[in-house]
């Protein structure tokens, strides 16, 4: 049957589910806290492979992706905090919910749009400036919002995401994502990162593109974001800045720059590997009266993190290789 | 006869220095000709203007009576122009069927919805995209690598995967920008097969930039041969090989007998 | 009374735009030879400010007064050292990888210097007074409405001459046209015998001091310094060196004297204006002239 590999790849996603689901309901290994890492880590798949259909599938330099997740997250969280107040203690409110997370991801999207369209005919290099300097703005924007709690950042949103409704969209996310890299939009936009010239050249309308690219990278940050301030419950725009988006941009590097699968293994493992640091850090701390270890060291240890990956093993872990199973059986 | 391909006193700038001259030619439908000169004498510079990467600082270009002069590239790929490159512009990192169904992207019949949700229009289309692919690389007797990563292909497999992957995209006019370079004589004598039967199997119109006099002498039908962005001579293989400027230029005092 | 306001702005434009010319020129150098965009850039600027802070207290617990003359070269040296070791540990062994991997390395290079500084106990995340005093007394200078600091003046022509130094080495040193030539065309250059690495190394230490120098001037011109205190200079140095024609270094110093001045005018009507003209800057000369005023286009050869 056609779809074997897929029905396949969602029963392990079932059998994961269940199997976490159950252990927390009974806080066996999987107590709050560690769920909490898991819905995290969730949400950083979306951003990362977001991310990665910019830069990896489609070889463009975006280094202000957070900017997209932040307008995500802001508009989600005005509409369900402010505008609607709605919380979950009537499940019929995530009916809103979704569509307050549909229209974050929309606007989102929209602004990829359009920032994508006056700057993609820049220079790899310059690209990344502007890039940068857009998720900056965007940043300093909010914070001189006062409507949605400017420097104090956007508090009480009420908690939509849990472990279901987010397992449920990243899966979906990234579905969505591999069916788009497999198949002729996909072939495009890795055409464009391989040569753009030679593409443009074969019928491609590069320019098109690679706005569809960021346009799509952007809506699916957008998402993340929404789920994001739904889970932690406030947004806030240091949340949003130049540090966030590195910590996606690591994972992608990490994970492989072209490769799902990679995505996914490195935003787990990055997320995890970050709260066992907190947990190092603050260990080293207890036996070192003298010496305060902070939070710094811990951005310490991510710039050589990526220093290294750049260094010793460039293409990451799958560098653009997939699971089998994520690879669509028409593919073979 | 039909004129497929034609340039009009085209010239060219490159901020101070200029490129083309005055260049014209009127290419008729099925014709096999080649242009030939030293190095620097504007013959990829004529195949970039042709193909949209620049705009001409003066004069037209038109394809099948309409004008393209100006157009974007892959808007001419669409009308029916396609090339190859001097430098091998190969994707790389995709594999040797990818190339060829890159080719095939800005003729396929669905949308990116019909991709996220796997209609029949997309199994349809793709079912389509990879028939055609591989049948074109059976042509080039490049199917048994077709999942090879193309980085992997030997040099001379590299130069037919760029002429397969230009064929992908149904050109009426094919421009070839020294195919044969690098190859060794027997290479070069089976692209010279095979450049003639691909003209007659898809009824192209063909235009080749050529170093190697072999190529040139031996499949073309008309040369014209340019020096400085001019055109300095032109005719059947005979004219030329005797003309004098052309010896003086280009071929040396033997005459580009091989 | 306009007039005279604006004066005083103008000069102290020319101040902030001497300050950027010496981290733009380090900026368009390398870029020029290179072609990397060295985020860590303004780092080095930070490195030589430090350096030369720890230098003057060390001197004035011990009594001793440092001369000024060594302090400019120990925040020179720093400058140079930081360069030279980011260029070796992390840029030279991806010279010849994708572009991309060089620009995120430097992104993290710059995160790790910014964050290590921070994070170290001695040095720490908040600001410190420098001791500008301790190391050349302020005098004051007025004329009319207008007030001059010797800072001023020292800022301006320290950087001048640093910037006439250079401009020496680049067009009348037998280096110098070693580096003009490895930025213009690598290959060429190697086949006619420079080695590149060389000259590359010698690029970073010029820039890198010369960045370091800034620190200097900065911390005795605007006495406060913190770890993060290179991001903004750094990135507005950069467009600065993109205004002028990235590479070109005439460019850089032009760029750089537009920059300063337009942001001291545009603070002055405005704090957030000020801080946004720098991006407008970017923003308009990537849409209109991306090759800078003095810079040429470079077709990418098809």
């Amino acid at each position: 049957m056609r779809l074997k590999r897929d029905i396949k790849f969602l029963l392990y996603c079932l059998i994961f589910y269940i199997a976490i689901f159950s252990l927390n309901r009974y806080q066996i290994i999987i107590n709050d806290y560690i769920l909490n890492i898991i819905n995290l880590s969730l949400v950083y798949v979306i951003l990362t492979v977001s991310l990665n259909l910019i830069n990896g599938f489609t070889g463009q330099f975006s280094i202000g992706h957070m900017g997209f997740a932040a307008v995500g997250a802001y508009i989600s969280g005005v509409l369900t905090t402010i505008i609607w107040k709605i919380n979950p203690s009537n499940p019929l409110n995530y009916f809103l919910f979704f569509i307050a997370l549909i229209i974050g991801s929309i606007a989102s999207g929209l602004i990829g749009f359009l920032l994508g369209l006056p700057t993609l005919r820049l220079r790899g290099d310059y690209l990344a400036i502007v890039t940068l300097g857009f998720g900056e703005i965007i940043r300093t924007i909010i914070n001189n919002i006062d409507y949605v709690g400017g420097p104090r950042g956007l508090l009480g949103i009420p908690k939509f995401s849990n472990f279901t409704v987010i397992f449920i969209i990243t899966v979906m996310s990234v579905l969505i994502i591999r069916n788009i890299v497999f198949s002729t939009h996909g072939r495009a936009f890795k055409s464009i990162r391989e040569d753009q010239v030679a593409s443009e050249l074969v019928g491609v309308n590069t320019t098109k593109y690679k706005v569809y690219a960021f346009t799509i990278g952007a809506f699916f940050a957008g998402l993340a974001g929404g789920l994001l301030c739904h889970l932690l419950q406030i947004a806030h725009p240091t949340q949003y800045g130049f540090l966030g988006t590195i910590f996606v941009l690591i994972m992608v590097y990490a994970g492989g720059m072209g490769s799902i699968s990679g995505s996914i293994i490195a935003a787990f493992g990055l997320t995890f590997l970050s709260e066992g640091l907190r947990f190092l850090l603050r260990w080293i701390d207890n036996i070192t009266p003298t010496i305060t270890v902070g939070i710094e060291w811990r951005m310490v240890v991510y710039s050589a993190l990526l220093i290294i990956i750049m260094l010793y093993r460039n293409e990451g872990l799958m560098g653009k290789r997939e699971f089998k199973i994520l690879i669509p059986e028409e593919e073979e | 006869m039909k004129t497929v391909l034609s340039l009009r006193n085209v010239t060219h700038y490159f901020g101070g220095l200029r490129a083309v001259n005055n260049f014209n030619i009127d290419l008729p439908e099925g014709a096999l000709w080649g242009l030939i000169g030293p190095n620097g004498a504007g013959k990829t510079t004529i195949f970039n203007l042709i193909t949209g990467v620049y705009k001409p600082t003066e004069g037209k270009i038109l394809f099948e009576g309409k004008d393209i002069t100006g157009l974007k590239s892959h808007i001419i790929v669409d009308k029916g122009i396609a090339r190859t490159f001097q430098n091998l512009r190969i994707f790389n990192e995709l594999t040797v069927i990818d190339n060829i169904r890159v080719a095939k992207h800005f003729k396929a019949d669905y949308k990116i919805t019909d991709s996220i949700l796997r209609t029949k229009k997309f199994y349809n289309e793709e079912r389509r995209i990879k028939e055609e692919a591989y049948n074109l690389l059976k042509i080039f007797g490049l199917q048994g690598r077709m999942n090879n990563l193309a980085k992997h292909l030997p040099y001379g497999e590299l130069r037919k995967l760029e002429i397969a992957r230009a064929l992908a995209t149904k050109p009426k006019l094919l421009l070839l920008d020294e195919p044969a370079a690098g190859m060794n004589p027997r290479e070069v004598g089976s692209l010279m097969e095979l450049i003639h039967s691909i003209r007659d199997m898809f009824n192209l119109t063909i235009l080749l930039v050529e170093h190697q006099m072999r190529v040139v002498m031996g499949i073309c039908e008309r040369i014209k041969v340019m020096d400085f962005g001019e055109t300095i001579a032109e005719g059947n293989p005979d004219e030329i090989r005797s003309d004098r400027k052309v010896i003086e230029a280009y071929l040396g005092s033997d005459g580009g007998r091989c | 009374m306009e007039k005279i306001f604006n004066l005083q702005q103008l000069i102290n434009g020319i101040q902030l735009g001497s300050i950027y010319a010496l981290i733009a020129l380090g900026y368009t150098m390398v870029y020029g030879i290179v072609r990397l965009i060295n985020f860590a850039h303004g780092d080095f600027f930070m490195i030589g400010a430090y350096a030369s802070y720890f230098v003057i207290i060390f001197g004035t617990l011990r009594g001793y007064h440092i001369p000024v003359i060594l302090v400019f070269i120990i925040s020179i040296a720093a400058g140079s050292i930081a360069a030279v070791l980011a260029n070796k540990i992390a840029y030279k062994p991806l010279r010849y990888k994708p572009r991309i991997s060089a620009l995120i390395t430097a992104l993290g290079v710059s995160m790790f210097i910014e964050y290590l500084f921070s994070a170290l106990p001695f040095i720490g995340p908040s600001y410190r007074a420098f001791p500008n005093e301790q190391f050349i007394k302020s005098k004051i200078f007025e004329f009319g409405n207008t007030t001059i600091s010797n800072y001023i003046i020292i800022d301006v022509l320290v950087s001048v001459g640093l910037m006439i130094f250079l401009t020496y080495i680049v067009k009348y040193t037998r280096i110098g046209m070693a580096m003009r030539a490895v930025s213009q065309d690598k290959d060429a250059a190697k086949l006619m015998g420079i080695d590149i690495e060389k000259i590359i190394t010698i690029t970073f230490i010029v820039g890198g001091g010369l960045a370091g120098a800034a620190g200097l001037l900065t911390g005795v011109s605007y006495p406060r310094i913190f770890p993060y205190m290179g991001v903004l200079p750094g990135l507005k140095a950069f467009i600065a060196a993109v205004l002028g024609g990235i590479g070109n270094i005439p460019g850089a110093m032009l760029g750089s004297y537009i920059m300063g001045i337009s942001e001291t005018f545009a603070t002055s009507y405005n704090s957030l204006l000020g801080e946004g003209i720098a991006f407008a800057i970017l923003i308009l000369v990537l849409l209109f002239r991306p090759q800078g005023l003095l810079g040429e286009t470079v077709a990418e050869k098809v």
